[in-house]
């Protein structure tokens, strides 16, 4: 019996350190450097943003991880991505089971403070909105009083969703289900009249999981501010830094016109101080970032500036134009703060 | 290790000791629940580190502040002005609602099912044990998955409901009943029921006592039962018979008025009940086998009636051997209830769940329901201990 | 009860004839009888017909959803379209071998395992080196396989590591605290007493959400460990608490008598154990030990609330996809039979182990 009891025991602590050898380091950047990959917390499936199209992951929030891989490793594949669901998605991130969460997730006093997180930019300007079906003949938000919504729990839209109803002076049932392709599911079924989510999330729904989209009304309103964008654990800045430089190279990137097609002959030949600059023709700007000085050429190179991204992820896929999301010398809120 | 044998054998004290019973087992103590202490030293160290580091917030503070999320449904009022504290209430009061209901059904069926598998009928046990064998071999969770899929996207949409009855409505918004509408006078057939109750139950202890005494039989079971229904019967009269009722009807996006069960707690409750069942049934099957055959045949022998044999002979004594199980399952049901949170029904877990993910305080989150989880079943137990000492002194 | 004319029946009628006597002592006896055996013949010929002709006299078995549109039984080119993403889950597709040979090894050596002639000492050395095996196939990383992280494990080979791997340790697990619970020694006791109560206490749920999601802030800074062990470990620490209830029971069960005569003979507690009680005390709780073990196997499913990817996870990415949208229930009907089949096995393998053990031990 003993020695059953041995070799049980040996059994346990084999398969530990067996299984534990997947044991990662912390969450520092000198640790991600040399696990030599990033695990990027990313959506179970939103179209647009982030779902896997043939098995590769795609989307706005992807092209980020894939950007922060290139200027760590020179590498934009060197990322593992951990499908979360919003319940899910802060607690993975607090526990270290990733490293940096670029999950359409907005950026509130609460998260930045009491859940231990920091928001290291927005990638995406968006609002609140509800989808209904057309053949209900409702036009406006307004006339939603006591309807069955269907909503993802965990969310800022919970949150907003009750605010509105509540300023309105209206009821609503709210039916809560913990997943994106779910609660779109829920909602095409007739179990809900309205479905609400960011409006980037509606006309994923919309246009990629309906059947017909012309069935599927968007309505006007947009009931609140969600500044979405990737947040990383609080305490670690200089990872945060990585992260916040990344998305303003691809933003810089725009707004010199440093496109993935041209960006090795601006290396070459572009003559402006700024290009030079960021692309490491002039050095500094890496080794202040603690990585190699072509990262932003890197980003570029292999991801694009945020503009090819959002063009062949979100317009090209969901039909949504740059609104707020427009450069801000075209009249959106995208700014690069200054690379230098 | 008698004294004489180790004064023979010329061993160091140091090793003497170590061969001692009553060191070695001080030993062992000391070991594993130092080990089990520095342990949970560790990860609670670990723990506060971490969310100190992270500058995550900690304490139950958060149960103070509001909500600010809806929730569909509750027994008691709760709006999302409402605090975190009466969110997880509302949690708890949805879990035990569809337990208590669970359990009720899952006793019904089960025992209907029992009593099926052990019939002379050849046909009826085959119902029986397939019944048992087929939900009790595949997950609940599974299960309960299946149901919600089929009345969210089985059902008609709520504008084409169906009707199987007049002002009973079935869609994929959940099951419509009508009710009575508010009258003063159900509150006082309430009254009049429970006033029923007892005058049934002294009835019986009346009419034992008689039996004791006089050896006369009354039938106290069926005038009890006619007692129970006819008082409240008569203080409806006594109010003009009210009739009017409050039924469901289609107003705006949804239906109004009646009583509903939703989709979310419908899937959830006939999941649980199915699934529990086999287990009952499983439960009053082996009660039911476990009375010797000759009791049955002695007692039917006497010329007593079936129903007498069951009810005196078989009952009493396979309930002593079924309580503890069935408590256990009542137990099981109740913790089951728990995976409501895959299908969106508002109970203890889902409504931790979201707390846990707007606060971000996670291990709070957990500890409550676990503690609450932890409290039922400690309870439960310990008063079906209690239950169980006073079945044993009864017998005779 | 034979009468004169029925024994001067001739012979090749008294298969028939026995059969409608059978039927008439059980089914037809009495009136009553005769009513509900009609109500239940009834029954059976609608929900048996109705599952028949739905599963497969109006059903489809042509490859792909095309040959769906006009039937109205079940489709069953959803089974030829996603089998292997139930079997894999999300495996990479050049490395599917790999996971068929993992489930082959985990059911053969359940098989196995299950045939007593196997039952010798060598035979946890076996599963051991059985699981090292099965794990290196599954990760990569050694003779050239490329490495698969756990995250990309996933179907019914996911259900079948977590389930294997479950029993394997729970049992000696729950061994452990039950033996502890019946100390004489009151501090290793009262640890164990408060350990099985926990786990009994609490929903499975609860432990799966502690090991995914509050284990990680548990532990130091840069060690994390795998999510799937921490699932596993949940798994394994919850049904080992039930379990050992189980074990517990059947030590109570052995007379005093057989403790007091080997402690007589001077065993030591190991022996005492080791080759007096639990020997007898096991045999005597083979089905409930069972039971556990099903539950165990039907419990995994409860990972997919944690987001790992195992079967039913599958099943529902499958069903969810909106070209089999609309045939949810072959898809959930389909991995009920899988489990249903495993556990139904498991089951009838309980009630022969505990005949065939009473019959070795009753002469």
């Amino acid at each position: 019996m003993l020695k059953k009891l041995t070799s049980t025991t040996a059994i346990a602590a084999l398969s530990v350190t067996m299984l534990a050898s997947g044991v990662q380091a912390g969450a520092t950047f000198d640790a991600i450097k040399s696990q030599g990959y990033i695990q990027c917390g990313v959506n179970t499936s939103l179209p647009g943003f982030s779902a896997p199209i043939d098995g590769v992951w795609q989307g706005l929030d992807v092209d980020l991880c894939r950007g922060i891989a290139a200027a760590v490793f020179g590498d934009a594949d060197a990322v593992r991505y951990t499908p979360l669901t919003a319940a899910q998605r802060f607690t993975a991130l607090q526990s270290g089971e990733v490293d940096v969460l670029s999950r359409n997730t907005t950026w509130t006093l609460t998260r930045d403070t009491a859940l231990g997180l920091n928001f290291a930019g927005v990638n995406y300007y968006d609002g609140q909105g509800f989808m209904v079906r057309a053949d209900l003949g409702v036009n406006s938000a307004t006339q939603l009083d006591g309807a069955a919504i269907c909503v993802e729990p965990g969310t800022t839209t919970e949150l907003n969703l009750a605010d509105y109803f509540r300023a309105q002076g209206m009821s609503f049932e709210p039916v809560v289900i913990e997943n994106t392709a779910e609660a779109t599911a829920a909602f095409f079924s007739g179990r809900c009249d309205v479905y609400t989510t960011d409006m980037s999330g509606l006309a994923s729904a919309r246009n990629v999981d309906a059947e017909n989209p012309a069935d599927y009304l968007i309505l006007p309103e947009v009931i609140s501010k969600e500044p979405l964008g990737p947040a990383v654990r609080h305490g670690d800045d200089q990872w945060m830094d990585v992260v916040r430089w990344t998305l303003t190279a691809m933003i810089e990137a725009e707004e010199y016109g440093i496109t993935s097609e041209n960006v090795d002959e601006m290396r070459d030949t572009s003559t402006n101080p700024g290009i030079r600059r960021l692309l490491g023709v002039t050095p500094g700007m890496g080794e202040a970032l603690g990585v190699s000085e072509d990262w932003a050429y890197n980003i570029i190179k292999q991801v694009g500036n945020y503009g090819e991204s959002y063009q062949t992820n979100v317009t090209d896929l969901l039909g949504l134009d740059r609104g707020l999301n427009a450069l801000w010398t075209e009249g959106g809120l995208m700014y690069a703060y200054p690379v230098r | 290790m008698s004294p004489k044998h180790s004064n023979k054998s010329d061993v160091h004290p140091v090793i003497k000791l170590l061969y001692d019973k009553t060191f070695r087992s001080i030993m062992y103590q000391v070991l594993v629940f130092g080990g089990v202490f520095l342990l949970g030293w560790y990860l609670v160290s670990n723990t506060m580190a971490n969310l100190e580091r992270q500058n995550i917030a900690t304490g139950f503070g958060f149960l103070e502040r509001e909500a600010a999320f809806g929730i569909s449904e509750s027994l008691i009022h709760y709006t999302p002005e409402s605090n975190y504290g009466r969110a997880l209430l509302v949690g708890i009061t949805n879990t035990l609602k569809v337990s208590a209901t669970g359990v009720i059904l899952a006793t019904i069926l089960g025992t209907f099912i029992g009593i099926m598998t052990v019939s002379k009928n050849w046909l009826l046990r085959f119902i029986g044990l397939g019944y048992i064998e087929t939900f009790r071999n595949i997950p609940i969770l599974l299960q309960l998955i299946f149901w919600y899929a089929v009345i969210n996207r089985g059902l008609p949409g709520v504008r084409d409901a169906l009707s199987p009855l007049p002002n009973v409505f079935l869609s994929n918004r959940g099951l419509y009943l009508p009710v009575m509408a508010d009258h003063p006078a159900w509150s006082w057939v309430g009254i009049g029921f429970i006033v029923g109750i007892i005058g049934a139950f002294l009835l019986r202890k009346w009419s034992l006592k008689r039996l004791e005494a006089t050896g006369q039989i009354f039938p106290h079971l069926s005038v009890g039962i006619a007692v129970i229904f006819a008082v409240p019967f008569l203080v409806w009269l006594l109010f003009g018979a009210p009739t009017a009722m409050n039924a469901p009807s289609l107003q705006g996006f949804n239906m109004r008025g009646g009583i509903r069960m939703t989709p979310e707690f419908t899937a959830l409750l006939l999941g649980l009940t199915l699934y529990t069942t086999t287990y009952i049934a499983e439960v009053v099957r082996s009660g039911i086998l476990s009375v010797s055959r000759g009791q049955t045949e002695a007692a039917t022998s006497l010329g007593l009636r079936y129903s007498w044999v069951m009810r005196l002979i078989i009952l009493p004594q396979a309930l002593r051997v079924i309580i503890p199980p069935m408590t256990n399952q009542y137990l099981n049901l109740t913790k089951n209830s728990s995976l409501a949170v895959a299908i969106g029904y508002p109970d203890l877990v889902s409504i931790s769940n979201t707390t846990m993910n707007q606060t971000g305080q996670a291990v709070e989150a957990v500890a409550i329901f676990m503690t609450v989880y932890l409290s039922i079943s400690l309870s439960i137990s310990y008063f079906m201990n209690w239950y169980n000492k006073r079945m044993a002194l009864v017998e005779r | 009860m034979t009468t004169i004319s029925e024994r001067l029946m001739p012979v090749q009628s008294s298969v028939t004839k026995r059969s409608w006597r059978w039927m008439r002592d059980n089914l037809f006896s009495t009136p009553l009888n005769t009513l509900i055996s009609l109500v239940c013949i009834y029954i059976i010929w609608n929900v048996v017909g109705g599952l028949i002709s739905w599963a497969i006299v109006n059903a489809s078995f042509i490859p792909g959803k095309d040959a769906c549109a006009e039937i109205t039984g079940a489709c069953w080119g959803y089974v030829h379209a996603n089998w292997r993403f139930l079997m894999f889950g999300t495996f990479p597709p050049a490395e599917y071998w790999r996971p068929f040979v993992a489930i082959m090894m985990l059911t053969g050596g359940m098989l196995l395992t299950m045939n007593r002639t196997f039952w010798t000492k060598w035979l946890p050395v076996v599963w051991i080196i059985g699981f090292i095996a099965v794990y290196y196939i599954l990760a990569g990383g050694v003779f050239g396989l490329t490495p698969v992280r756990t995250g990309l494990w996933g179907g019914l080979t996911l259900t079948l590591v977590l389930a294997v791997v479950g029993i394997a340790f729970a049992a000696p697990l729950a061994l452990i605290l039950a033996l502890g619970r019946r100390s004489e020694m009151p501090l290793v006791k009262v640890i164990c007493v408060v350990f099985i109560e926990v786990f009994r206490g609490v929903p499975l749920i609860s432990v799966l959400f502690m090991a995914s999601v509050m284990f990680p802030l548990f532990l130091p800074t840069g060690v994390s460990v795998d999510v799937l062990l921490r699932a596993q470990v949940g798994i394994i620490v919850f049904q080992a608490a039930y379990l050992a209830e189980v074990f517990r029971g059947g030590m109570q069960a052995i007379p005093s008598g057989q403790y007091e005569a080997a402690d007589s003979l001077g065993l030591t507690y190991w022996q005492k154990m080791g080759k007096i009680i639990l020997p007898q005390a096991l045999r005597l709780v083979i089905p409930p030990t069972m039971s556990t073990f099903i539950s165990l196997f039907k419990d995994t499913s409860l990972v997919v609330i944690i987001g790992l990817f195992d079967l039913l996870a599958a099943t529902r990415a499958a069903v969810n996809n909106p070209e089999w949208r609309p045939h949810y229930i072959e898809g959930y009907v389909f991995i009920a039979l899988i489990y249903f089949c495993f556990c139904f096995f498991m089951s009838r393998y309980s009630l022969y182990l505990d005949r065939s053990l009473k019959k070795a031990t009753s002469h």
